[in-house]
Formats: C-alpha cells, structure tokens, sequence
C-alpha cells in the first residue's frame, strides 16, 4: 500500500511539474527553420516554439540569451549501455537481444548526454551475418534499465556483411581453421550471403507452418501448434515489417547484394550502417528505400575502408537517401555535431542538411520521427542547448533536456565536483583502512 | 657551378616565376607570430618568405595570387604521427610503425616513409605541410600492434617532414628530429579506483604485482642501457684500442650529447613524472608525448622548460570518475601552467582532423591564439626549426594554406596549399572518388 502512495504522490508532483520555458535562444528546429526566440515546453513535450509566445505566469525561465538550441542528437549506431556486444559463437543469432543486457550505470551514457545526445539505437554487435536485436534507448541518467527504453520504439535487429562476420572463427592473416580455432562459416563474402538466404528460407517455411496452423484453428480443425522457435521470430518479424533491419557493411558489391536478398524475399533494409562505399550505389541504395547511417571521415582501417570517402554523406544525400551520421564509439558519440560540420566542407551541405544528419534523419530511420528529431509542437521536449552554433568546433553543450527534464546541466556539473571529490577520497580512504585491516600481506588481485 | 645556376635562372625567368615566387595580396594575413594584417600581403620568392605587411611591391612579372575575401595561414604541423609508416591498419604488410626489439635507437622513420602513401595528399588538404613521424611502441595506428614493437621501449628517430616531395630525401625537414621512447610503467587494471591505460580486458591481464614486475625491470634495463650508451660515447671519445662501431650506441650520442631531444610516450602524472626524473639524472633533453594528465607536474615541467605534445583532445577520460570533460580541458591546463605545448593526433586517418582537437581544447578554456600558435609555431619551435618554419615571417619557408575562414572550423576550405613557395595540389584519393561517383550516371 505504502509504496502505491509514494508512486501517486510522485505522479501527481510531476503532472504537477511547472512548464518550463527556454528564453532567448536562437532555435534551430530542423524542420522548420531558424529563428530567435523561445520554446515553451509542458509535460515532457514541445507545446510552442516561436518568436513570440505567451509565457504562463507559472513557468520555470531558461534564459539562453546568446545561446542555440537544437533537437537532442540521435545516435543510429551505439554500444553503449550494453554489457555484452556479440554472441558470436554462431552465424544466425537473432535469438539474443541488447535489451537483455542494458546497462543503465555505463557512464557513456551520461558522457553521450553531455556530448547532446539524447537517443540511442544500441546495435548488437557485427560478428555475425545476423546479429542480435536491437533497442532503441533515451539518455535518461538515473533511471533503471527498463526506463531507459524508448517506449514504442520500432524493435530493431543486426546484420552484418564483409570482413567482421567473414573474420569471425577465422582470424585475419591465417588459414581458414588454422591453430586451435575452429573454423565457422562463412569466411567469404558469398557465404555471408548464403547464410542470410538460408536463415530467410528458414523463417519463411516457419511463418508458413503458422500460418498453416492458424487456418486449421480458425476452420475449427485439431491442430498441432508449431514447434516455438526463437531464432526464426524475430525473422519472420521482418519479413512481416514489423521489426527493422539495420545492416553493417562497407563494400559496394555487399550492399547490393543484401539489398537484392531483401528484394527477394520482399522485406525493406531500413538501414544500412557504416555503409562506407554507400556513395558507389546510391542510386541502388536509394531506390530500395534504405537509410544510409554513415561516418563522417573513417577510412583506411582496414581493407574495405580504404575506398571510404568523408563525401559519402553528402554524395548519398544529393542522390536521394535518408542519411545519418552515427558514432559506433563511446567517443565520438560525443560530439556528433563536429562530425556533421565535417559535412559542409566535405560536400557542401548547407547548415540544415548538415544538422538532419545528427537529428531529423536518424529519427526517420528510427521510425521515431513523430516523437523526436526536431522542434516542433507535439514532440517530445528532447533538447539540446550550446553556448555558441553546434556546427562550429568551438560549441560547447550547456543543457540537455530529455522528455522536458533537464539531465545535463554544465554548470551543475562543475559546481558538484568539489564535492564529488570529497566523496570519492572518503571511499578510497576507507578501503585503504579495510585493506590495511584485513588479511596482514597478502597481495589481493583486483577483481577484473 | 655558379654560372650554370644563374645560366638556368636566366634561361628559365617564367618557370621560376610560375614555381615558387609570387605575391598573395589582399588577404587578410594571420603570421601567429605578431598581429593579422587586414588586406594584407605575402611576397614569397624562391620558396621563402621574403615579405609581409600591406602593400608589398613585388618585382616586375611576379605571379599575383589575389587573396581577397580570403586568409593566409601558415601550414600546420601534426607532431605525432605515423603518415608513410602505415597505410592500411588491419594489413600487417602495410605497416610499419614499430619494430622488434626493447631498444631501437638506430631505427630511422624517415626511410621508411612512402611518399606515394593515399594519406599524405589527403592530410594536406586540409591545411597540414609538416609532421613528425615516429616509430611507435604502443598506439596509434596499428603501432605496435601489427607492426610488431609493442615491448619496445626506445622506439627510434622520429623524422619532421613535409607532406610534398617526390621521395623521402625531398620531404625531409629534420632526419632524427627527436629519439621517440616510451617510459615504463605499471600496466594493469591499477586497482579497483583507477584505471590503467590499457582497456580493462587487456589491463586484467596482468595483475598490479606482475606489472610492477615488469615496470622495474623495464626501468633497471633503461638504465643499463643509458650507461652502456655512456660507456661506448667514453670509449670512443678516448679512441680505445679494441673500439667497435655499434649502431645502436652511436645512435644514442646526439642524444647523450642533449642536441637531439628524447620524445617521451607517457600518459599519467606518475609516468611523466619518472621521465622528468630519468631526464634530471640522465642529463638530457625531453619532451613528453601523448600526456592524458598533468597532475601535479605542472610547476616542474615549466621549471625545467619541458615542452609537451598533447595527443588528441577529442578522447574519453582516462578513469571512470573523471570529470566527462578532461580531455577536452587539458591543453587549458598546460597552458595555465606555462608549460609550452603542440598538438599531436598519432594517427594517420585523422591527422587532418588535427586543427579540431585544437578548437576543442578553446571551447574548454585554450585561448584560441595559443591553440594556433600550438598547430603551428610552438611545434615548430619545440622541434627546433623555428628559423625555417611555423610562421609567416619572413625567412622562412614559405608553407602557407589559402582559407575561406578559420581554420579550426571544420566547415573552412583549405583554397590553396603552398610547401616550399611550391603550388600544391590539393586533390586526392578522396576529391578524385567523389568527382567520380557524384557523376556517375
């Protein structure tokens, strides 16, 4: 009973909450231009964003005089948060999931949100040709796993083509098998694609004896239901639409490739990640209606990068695909906005398609583009805000609001530090006193 | 001889003109070493710098560069990289970045260069003339890790060169600019309240005991390998009887000598602070590299005239409980602590990106006229060429970029890219695939 009463105590003081309005600041909505001006925000979504809006008597001020504020920052290709990456033991592992393994303490995240991010799509890894599936998260530092959810986001599921699921039980440099390693197909790029028509085969067959299953219930016939099997349901979600593809892969002849498997069995890829020679069947790309979710300038770290260019976002955008820039790295998932900058030079994307790629875009890809990606009315009051424009390099995040709370603010964090050093030296202290206490010499190994 | 000279100046007067002489006029001119000169101009001749200020007259027939609505910087200089060293990290056969072998002073980068290597007109382009490359024992790409070396503790000769020339010879700025090491120190996961500088799966590895193992005997061989080195410079000062050339001692004499500067590869306060030490008894000259702390090593780094070259500000703390921002905050902390500091990517894929780890570090606290001044005359005084390089002054070589804008913003083009007073071409592996994807039909 007793929590019952604190948990409505607590909704009624966030219903409660007062609006909250950002003054002052030049707004770059994305979607619909630029202007300065304020953004009146209400129970965790945008309600108003213009030149002049009526500020209820009741509001919390932000003044950002001086300042820009920008939709939070998506991430289509992230591992933070997660304990574990690849399961790479097999070839098809669509039975696994991210979800089961968040990690809602990973400072990455709070490092992301001060980079001004505020969304996530945090992939499996790309050792297998099928991976594992995906979940989309928002940056909400403090909340426990299940809240860190993006609730009603679209489920998603890895795959992954080229030299990681061909390296896989077949370590570069070596013969296929050699030393104690045993073997695991596929070690070439056809058999990658083989085992991507292989797995589709499969599901179809599955769907199909559901199906089958289902016209006998319903024509009131005795019927044995289906094995269960958990690796094909996620497949026969795809082929169904109902979860989305998001495909690792580098060279020009793979994309097609999975792209024309996709055509074949009649489901979408809904993104192509890394996707680094993207730029050489853009037109291929855009015509199967994929997204492109890119980096900005890697190359030359291995073999299917060398042909990388840092014109690939600019030349698959002129030929008519969605593209995203994503970080695929706990560093650089921190200044999303210098990597779009790159754009413009590398390009010539103006300032709106150089901002679409860190925000409108990736929420299109995400399907999440109702709730997130820009400033507008109805949104979800996902907002990031910088001391000077974020596609300059000298822009730095001040505050970032998720749901229309504040989980970032620079001048908190710089205020705290004092303090959180004089929490720290208390800890260190006390198990320096327990170890000196404890087992007089022994050589304690750290726990890994 | 002489005569044959002026005879091809006489015969040659355009080709002389068009090559390496001409005067940029109009443009807003950023020396770094004094103020920027509003419609100013840069006479250059011969591949040197022989004028800047406002209306420079220039000889008859001299080629006019008209820099209106535009900026004249001096090139930048990357000063840790492995730029010929490596071309593709994953291809072991591509890369050369670190040998095999504890020490290797006698080891010289600069012929191992590839001047054909895709990287060096991509890291042009963006406004980069100069860097240092250097044989690594850890870090960077594939350094050490594909390259063999990854237990080495001198490296070998790190080799400033300029990104134009059609062989290694023609690159060279300074053969052995600095002798690259890294100091010893204690790998491992360092206890539950700090971080090691290895990933945890690799620091695990070892236990604290087994590193500071290993630390100590990596300390006691250094050493030993310093006297050996003093030994063999004494015996062949006193041309004993007997006396035999060894390559790697001889390699250590410039450095014994303190005319050529130990670059140093250490990441935390306990690491720099041994180097200091080891410097102080050893009696020679560093310069500590890749630091991703300062500590409490500021006041004896200054006092001492240390200079640092920071590593890539856009990285992620180096423990858990770090403020999120240290890296970015870093080079503020050099700067207030007067020690005198360049940047340094050590990398080859985004030593381009080398002005915006400079930008970053301003928007954390660097004023922004020292992170010019650490991508373009610090480095090149830190390496020793101050007469011949890192600003537009005149004497010297005349490596310039044309810029639509500042050059710490990524969205500045790099118009136009001189080396030597000589005409650079700004294409590359990467302008060449977008001209032809963006027109394929």
């Amino acid at each position: 009973m007793k929590p019952f009463l604190v948990t409505c105590a607590f909704a009624a003081s966030m219903l409660a909450a007062p609006p909250i309005v950002i003054q002052n600041a030049t707004v770059l909505t994305v979607t619909k231009g630029t202007f300065t001006g304020s953004i009146l925000i209400r129970d965790g979504k945008i309600v108003e964003a213009g030149e002049k809006i009526l500020v209820p008597a009741d509001a919390k001020i932000i003044d950002a005089t001086g300042q820009f504020a920008m939709p939070g920052i998506i991430d289509c290709h992230s591992h933070i948060a997660a304990d574990s990456i690849n399961e790479g033991s097999v070839s098809v592992s669509s039975m696994v999931g991210i979800e089961d393994v968040l990690n809602p303490e990973d400072i990455a995240i709070y490092r992301a949100l001060a980079g001004g991010v505020t969304v996530a799509n945090v992939l499996h890894g790309s050792a297998n040709s099928i991976g594992g599936k995906c979940t989309v998260i928002k940056l909400r530092w403090g909340k426990d796993a299940h809240d860190m959810i993006f609730e009603g986001s679209m489920p998603g599921i890895k795959f992954a083509l080229g030299e990681n699921p061909k390296r896989a039980g077949n370590p570069s440099g070596q013969r296929i098998g050699a030393g104690n390693v045993p073997p695991r197909y596929p070690a070439t790029r056809m058999g990658v694609e083989d085992v991507i028509r292989q797995a589709f085969t499969d599901a179809k067959a599955y769907q199909q004896s559901w199906k089958e299953y289902n016209e006998k219930v319903a024509a009131g016939e005795q019927a044995l239901p289906p094995r269960r099997d958990l690796k094909l349901e996620p497949l026969v979600e795809v082929l169904e639409g109902k979860r989305l593809v998001h495909s690792h892969c580098y060279r020009a002849d793979e994309i097609l490739m999975l792209l024309r498997v996709a055509d074949d069995f009649g489901f979408k890829i809904r993104t192509l990640q890394h996707v680094l020679e993207g730029y050489k069947v853009a037109k291929e790309i855009a015509a199967h209606g994929a997204g492109a979710s890119t980096f900005s300038d890697w190359w030359s770290y291995k073999v299917e990068a060398y042909d990388a260019i840092p014109f690939n976002a600019a030349i698959m955008t002129r030929k008519g695909v969605i593209v995203s820039l994503n970080s695929d790295s706990a560093e650089l998932m921190r200044h999303l906005n210098d990597e779009a900058a790159k754009t413009m030079k590398y390009g010539g994307l103006d300032e709106t398609e150089a901002l679409s790629l860190i925000t409108i875009n990736p929420a299109r890809q995400l399907m999440l583009d109702k709730r997130v990606g820009s400033i507008e009315p109805g949104k979800d009051a996902d907002i990031t805000i910088f001391d000077k424009h974020p596609l300059s390099n000298f822009a730095k995040v001040e505050k970032v609001f998720v749901d229309g709370q504040l989980y970032f603010d620079r001048n908190n964090d710089l205020a705290e530090r004092a303090a959180r050093e004089v929490e720290k030296k208390k800890m260190t202290d006390k198990e320096k006193e327990q170890q000196r206490r404890t087992a007089p010499g022994a050589q304690r190994r750290p726990a890994a | 001889m002489r005569s044959l000279a002026f005879a091809v100046l006489f015969i040659c007067p355009l080709l002389a003109a068009q090559d390496d002489s001409f005067l940029i006029r109009g443009a807003t001119v950023h020396p770094v070493a004094s103020a920027e000169i509003q419609n100013g101009s840069v006479l250059v001749r011969d591949g040197k710098i022989a004028g800047v200020g406002r209306n420079l007259a220039a000889p008859k027939g001299t080629r006019i560069v008209e820099g209106k609505g535009l900026h004249v910087y001096p090139g930048m200089i990357d000063s840790g990289t492995q730029l010929g060293l490596a071309e593709i990290g994953s291809v072991r056969e591509s890369v050369d970045t670190g040998e095999i072998g504890k020490f290797d002073p006698q080891l010289r980068a600069e012929v191992a260069i590839n001047p054909s290597s895709e990287h060096i007109p991509v890291t042009r382009a963006n406004g980069i003339t100069a860097v240092i490359t250097l044989p690594m024992a850890a870090g960077g790409d594939g350094g050490g890790r594909r390259g063999g070396g990854a237990g080495s503790i001198i490296t070998g000769q790190a080799a400033l060169v300029h990104l134009d020339g059609w062989t290694w010879e023609e690159m060279d700025v300074k053969k052995s600019a600095a002798m690259a090491m890294r100091f010893p120190s204690i790998i491992s996961g360092g206890g539950r309240f700090g971080g090691g500088d290895l990933p945890p799966d690799i620091a695990a590895r070892f236990s604290f005991t087994e590193s500071k193992k290993n630390y100590e005997t990596e300390l006691r061989e250094l050493k030993e390998f310093f006297e050996e080195a003093r030994r063999y410079q004494k015996a062949k000062s006193a041309n004993l009887k007997g006396f035999k050339t060894d390559l790697k001692f001889e390699a250590m004499l410039p450095v014994l000598e303190g005319k050529e500067p130990l670059v140093v590869m250490a990441s935390r306060e306990r690491a720099i602070h041994d180097a200091v030490q080891f410097a102080d008894q050893q009696k020679v000259k560093v310069i500590i590299a890749d630091p991703r702390e300062l500590g409490k090593m500021g006041p004896e780094l200054k006092a001492r005239n240390i200079s640092a070259i920071l590593g890539p500000t856009l990285a992620l703390p180096l423990h858990e409980d770090d403020p999120y921002d240290a890296p970015y905050a870093l080079p503020g902390q050099f700067y207030k602590a007067g020690v005198k500091f360049a940047f340094g990517t050590f990398n080859n894929e985004f030593s381009r990106n080398l002005p915006y780890q400079a930008a970053t570090a301003v928007a954390f606290g660097l004023p922004y006229e020292e992170a010019l001044k650490a991508v373009t005359l610090n480095p090149a005084q830190i390496w020793g060429v101050s007469e011949k390089m890192g600003s537009i002054e005149e004497g010297k070589s005349a490596d310039l970029m044309i810029t639509d804008g500042d050059p710490l913003e990524a969205k500045t083009q790099v118009k136009q890219l001189y080396i030597k007073g000589k005409t650079v071409d700004l294409t590359n592996k990467h302008t060449r695939l977008y001209e032809k994807y963006l027109n394929r039909p």
